[in-house]
């Protein structure tokens, strides 16, 4: 392109000279960024072959029994995942169930009940929740938290649930405060503000003559939110749902704090459990042989795999509703 | 009473409840920010001495400060900036301005998306695997490399979102005066999107000040002063875990100190972003 400017009538016409040190900028700056962007693409690549190097004695040592077997006995130097694999898929699926209905109602309330001068507020306020470090949501949960479980939650649900059937061994056991219980609430604090600012975007991007038409049929807010604005956006806001449970799954800090790590695998939802995540964090730096550490690799190569699955289900989720929004 | 009127009353009945509810969920997610703030703020300012800034992390019994760990995480998450910013802005200005594959933007944009929200601790992992071990020993560089690879995602999407809103007809304008490409990047481009970029390395920096797991097994932990990156180094999140899990008082009492000075330092930076931006944005508008 800037070969072809050599007008020299102009005065200001570029020499010979200016018009390669320009190609030469433009080529040096093009495989910079390009060497960037390859570099961001192999950077998942090195992610999964370092874990899976990582975690490679693990698997030939134990096989897939690895997956299924409970025991995590380091003197033993017998491990098994399944215990962390089931304290991390409980815990999160108690995040949320809590979770995805308070969002949605976060999110209706935010699109279609507030007034407009508290949209901003409110809705920035929600999302400074999610920007406190968890580690902060792992203190407060430790020190404030796990005392107001033991001391008025969790008596009154073991005398009044704990004694019926089917449900009641759930909510059997000493009132200890940490737990699977106390760690799924506290996820679903940290994954509300996430879920909701996301199902907020998504409800905005629904065409407003689409609800306009609606409530001059005669519906109600509500009726327009479950029946145009819910079907119009589905997919995303699963996909929303999914990157909320992501993050509950990966989540590390705040749950190590109140979840209690014990590798005993319980019915009750009040005993201390294990997940992923807080394993690797609490036994990592205590690993002294081969084998130990390489259990803990392996249990962050289950991880990443799991919350790769739900995050690439999230995003081409999401990504169906800007393709959406492309063609209306 | 006619059919139609027990419909509509049933129907404006649940439209009601549902408001109702949608209001009771907004206050039950505005409820724990401020049990939380509230919690940090009393514990935090009760146990706020000047000596937490300049005196080492002390022994059981001892009284100290945080001092080594505040230096550790304030060198640290600089060096994270000064390698994952630039990379990620490069990175970023590929997938808005050069890419010209529609299949190769669009993965580089998904992995970029992954990498986003993928667990920090199975980044931490990896750099364990790629440095620590490679090392023998527990480092600051290792850390800093971490929290690098948790700020290079945030930036690429800021970087990329940012540029894709500079209208077209700059670009255009720019090129037909013989400019090239390189230069109009840099010289136009930037300079349009620069509040958008800042906005988002503030935000990455707002993300890795509170990282802790992580650093758990890259950085690891220093109970003294250190000028070496090449040694283990203390950073305040790593000893806020570490002392709040402990028994002693006096730890508890330093972490409370450690996470308020956390909180405050993340919360302005998130409002302080936003602020940016929303001002950058009003006055491009108008």
């Amino acid at each position: 392109m800037n070969t072809s400017v050599t007008n020299a009538t102009t005065a200001a016409a570029p020499t010979q000279e200016a018009v390669k040190d320009d190609a030469r900028g433009d080529r040096i700056f093009g495989w910079a960024v390009t060497f960037a962007a390859a570099f961001v693409m192999l950077l998942l690549l090195a992610v999964a072959a370092a874990m899976a190097w990582g975690g490679h004695l693990a698997f030939q040592t134990f096989g897939l029994r690895f997956l299924v077997n409970g025991e995590w006995d380091a003197v033993g130097k017998q491990f098994g995942a399944m215990v962390p694999i089931m304290g991390t898929l409980i815990s999160s699926a108690i995040a949320m169930l809590i979770a995805v209905p308070v969002s949605f109602g976060i999110a209706f309330y935010l699109t279609e009940i507030a007034p407009t001068w508290l949209r901003g507020p409110v809705s920035t306020a929600v999302e400074l929740l999610a920007g406190i470090p968890s580690i902060i949501y792992g203190m407060w949960g430790l020190f404030v938290f796990v005392p107001f479980m033991s001391e008025h939650v969790l008596p009154w649900l073991n005398d009044k649930v704990g004694s019926l059937p089917v449900v009641g061994p759930l909510f059997e056991g000493p009132p200890l405060g940490i737990g699977m219980l106390t760690a799924g609430i506290v996820l679903a604090i940290m994954v509300i503000p996430f879920i909701s600012s996301i199902m907020r975007d998504v409800f905005r991007t629904v065409p407003s003559s689409l609800k306009e038409s609606s409530y001059a049929l005669g519906a109600t807010t509500w009726e327009v939110v479950w029946h145009v604005v819910l079907p119009y956006c589905r997919s995303a806001v699963v996909g929303g749902i999914f990157l909320g449970l992501g993050r509950a799954l990966g989540e590390t800090m705040a749950v190590t704090f109140v979840l209690g790590n014990s590798h005993q695998l319980s019915w009750s939802l009040l005993m201390p459990g294990n997940s992923i995540a807080a394993t690797i964090a609490n036994e990592f730096t205590e690993a002294d042989s081969d084998i130990y550490l390489s259990s803990l690799i392996a249990l962050g190569l289950i991880l990443f795999v799991v919350t790769f699955i739900v995050l690439a289900v999230a995003r081409l989720m999401l990504a169906n509703l800007r393709r959406k929004e492309g063609a209306a | 009473m006619s059919f139609q009127v027990i419909r509509y009353r049933r129907r404006t009945a649940i439209d009601f409840v549902a408001k109702v509810l949608g209001t009771a969920a907004t206050l039950f997610g505005l409820f724990w920010l401020v049990w939380i703030l509230f919690t940090t703020v009393r514990f935090g300012i009760s146990a706020l001495r000047p000596e937490i800034f300049y005196e080492m992390t002390p022994p059981p019994g001892a009284d100290g400060g945080l001092a080594n760990a505040f230096f550790g995480s304030l060198v640290m998450s600089g060096i994270a900036l000064m390698i994952g910013a630039p990379i990620g802005v490069a990175a970023g200005t590929y997938l808005a301005e050069y890419a010209r594959s529609k299949t190769w933007r669009e993965s580089i944009r998904f992995v970029n998306d992954i990498l986003l929200s993928a667990p920090s601790i199975v980044l931490g992992l990896f750099i364990y695997e790629l440095v620590v071990r490679q090392q023998g020993h527990f480092s600051g560089w290792a850390g800093a490399l971490t929290l690098a690879l948790i700020v290079l995602p945030v930036v690429v999407r800021t970087t990329d979102e940012m540029l894709r809103l500079v209208p077209h007809a700059m670009r255009e304008a720019a090129l037909a005066l013989g400019i090239p490409q390189w230069k109009v990047t840099l010289q136009i481009l930037y300079r349009a999107a620069l509040p958008g970029i800042t906005t988002g390395i503030l935000l990455a920096l707002a993300r890795i000040s509170g990282e802790t797991a992580p650093l758990l097994f890259t950085a690891l932990n220093n109970q003294y002063w250190t000028n070496s990156l090449n040694s283990p180094t203390a950073s305040v999140p790593v000893v806020i875990f570490q002392y709040a899990m402990s028994p002693y008082d006096a730890w508890h009492s330093l972490a409370w100190a450690g996470a308020f000075v956390v909180t405050i330092f993340v919360l302005l930076l998130s409002i302080g972003s936003r602020y940016i931006l929303k001002k950058a944005q009003g006055g491009q508008h108008g």
